[in-house]
């Protein structure tokens, strides 16, 4: 299917060229603050379209998606303070670790639905929440300082800004190639047909939830990349990044840009954070104007900011 | 008699589904022959959808057994007898309203052509489900409506939707409910003629309160009353039947009454 060119997809275009030139702009103008905030934008855009693939797409309203955050993050720090640095073993372990821990926490979460479905991954990501914050050998309570970033073998090297941002970047993509062609695979319209209508599903010879535990699973996958990637960046990881108004952060993304709209929590993750990054330089109660815009949003225009577009184009 | 039928395709026996006080299926024995258009009717509230949710799985009885083509399909989950062939249709239409037409009966095709754990290919570019849903859509007389999205979809297109849905299961035996309800008259003539073409290719349970619809359709009917069966037979017996003309005779002073 060639992509339609309608305004939604026009900007997702723009956006997308001026992601890739947004280094040359900051080598031009000598603005390095730009590149480091873009690189953290792109890192939560990774998390957040991993978080949509399940709450958008599977109508899976999962509370506790900033867990894997945490532990693509402490799979890196851990390792490193263990002197393996090599990024060809952190970053599998941290895929791994973060799959099984959705595999065990989808397996027993995806039995309830609605309110217990949000309230149980919510307790299990304050689960590890606290069990990070146990881990005295790693920190405990003040998270883990990561010395040296992960190391490729010279093929790329994360301490150089440009680098890392690209690399960044290329994670953003490719992750997001990858969910576009699971939502429109067999596998995705099955995931899809569930959210819309699951006794249907059923009826016509569906198990449901084997479908969800592993759309599940492989959002968690998706997200634990976006947690190696953030322990890179901030050279640091904390239990922090796991705490529940983390994952609330990924959730007001995910509904700010747009549900179920492949490029809406990129746009969601770039408005959020330029926002909060914005509004922090004349206040630091910035969510007394961020509550009230997601409310505008919530009320005015479901389906997001890429809801909007898409009417827009429609006329 | 029983002796001289083939072997049921479906058989049901003893079959009894309470909720609280209530008895919705007492005690109850049925069976349906290969071929046949078995209609089930009775009065409101005569447990004739729970007796179909339980022969789909949606429902578990609390005793009881369900046969299905030789085989015991008590306990299966509803996905699993729809692999064995039992479909059905919804007496609330039950679609999956934001996807197109074809997209519904593409997936019901697809959930009958192996396993869905493919994650890389574009899903409507499958050219034999596509085929294949195209095909029941025409069947239905929906090949024209097939891009539209459900929820733009008239209440009757969706009733044929329903049974396009269902039949892209390819199944050996269609259970409908109420596949009428709520249609206009040129409407329900059109599903009556639709469903007598069905009937050649597929054995059918049809659930309708169109009495014309099903003394038009039926081999053989079965009349519910309270969950019991109270009489079973080819629809001239069924007409004369005492037992029956009471119960709908009761059952006429009780819409009065709430009505």
């Amino acid at each position: 299917m060639m992509p339609k060119l309608n305004v939604s997809n026009a900007v997702a275009a723009l956006l997308c060229a001026a992601l890739v030139l947004l280094p040359v702009y900051s080598a031009v103008t000598g603005n390095i603050f730009i590149l480091t905030l873009f690189t953290r934008i792109a890192i939560y855009a990774l998390a957040a379209a991993s978080l949509n693939l399940i709450m958008g797409y599977g109508g899976m309203m999962s509370f506790g998606h900033a867990a894997y955050l945490g532990i693509g993050g402490y799979a890196v720090g851990i390792l490193a303070a263990e002197g393996i640095g090599s990024g060809f073993i952190q970053w599998p372990v941290a895929l791994a670790v973060s799959a099984l821990f959705a595999l065990l926490i989808g397996a027993l979460s995806l039995r309830t639905r609605g309110v217990y479905f949000i309230m149980i991954t919510l307790a299990f990501a304050q689960m590890a929440y606290y069990v990070a914050s146990a881990l005295s050998r790693y920190g405990g309570d003040d998270g883990l300082t990561v010395y040296k970033r992960s190391d490729f073998a010279g093929l790329i090297n994360l301490s150089d800004r440009n680098q890392f941002y690209y690399l960044c970047l290329a994670c953003l993509f490719g992750g997001l190639y990858l969910i576009w062609r699971i939502v429109n695979s067999r596998f995705g319209l099955v995931v899809q047909g569930v959210r819309s209508n699951e006794q249907r599903m059923q009826a016509i010879g569906f198990h449901a939830n084997r479908y969800r535990l592993v759309c599940f699973v492989i959002a968690g996958t998706i997200c634990g990349l976006a947690g190696a990637l953030l322990a890179n960046n901030t050279d640091f990881v904390s239990p922090a990044v796991m705490y529940w108004t983390r994952s609330g952060d990924l959730m007001v993304m995910v509904i700010l840009g747009g549900m179920g709209s492949l490029f809406g929590p990129v746009v969601g993750a770039i408005v959020y954070l330029l926002l909060e990054e914005l509004l922090s330089q004349f206040t630091e109660y910035s969510g007394l104007i961020l509550g009230p815009v997601l409310l505008l949003i919530v009320l005015f225009a479901r389906g997001g900011i890429m809801g909007l577009l898409g009417r827009m184009s429609r006329g | 008699m029983a002796d001289s039928l083939p072997d049921p395709l479906l058989r049901v026996d003893k079959l009894v589904r309470r909720y609280g006080g209530i008895t919705a299926t007492d005690n109850l024995s049925m069976e349906v022959i290969p071929g046949e258009l078995h209609a089930i009717i009775g009065p409101n509230g005569a447990g004739k959808t729970t007796l179909i949710s339980q022969l789909t799985g949606q429902v578990m009885p609390n005793s009881g057994t369900i046969y299905f083509a030789g085989r015991d399909v008590t306990h299966l989950p509803s996905y699993k007898r729809s692999r064995l062939g039992l479909a059905r249709s919804f007496q609330i239409t039950s679609l999956l309203k934001d996807f197109s037409a074809i997209d519904n009966v593409a997936l019901a095709a697809q959930a009958h052509d192996g396993h869905s754990f493919r994650f890389w290919g574009n899903a409507r570019k499958e050219r034999h489900l596509r085929d294949a849903a195209r095909a029941a859509l025409e069947r239905v007389g929906l090949g024209k409506r097939a891009d539209i999205v459900v929820s733009q979809l008239s209440h009757g297109e969706q009733r044929e939707l329903e049974l396009a849905v269902a039949l892209a299961t390819k199944p050996k035996l269609l259970l409908l409910d109420e596949p009428m309800a709520g249609l206009g008259v040129t409407e329900s003539a059109r599903m009556v003629a639709l469903l007598k073409e069905l009937r050649k290719e597929v054995t059918i349970v049809l659930v309708e309160h169109d009495m014309e619809a099903v003394f038009a359709l039926a081999d053989r009917i079965t009349v519910l009353v309270y969950g019991r069966v109270i009489a079973c037979g080819v629809p001239d017996a069924i007409r004369k039947d005492e037992e029956v003309k009471r119960a709908y005779l009761g059952d006429q002073h009780a819409v009065t009454r709430h009505g």
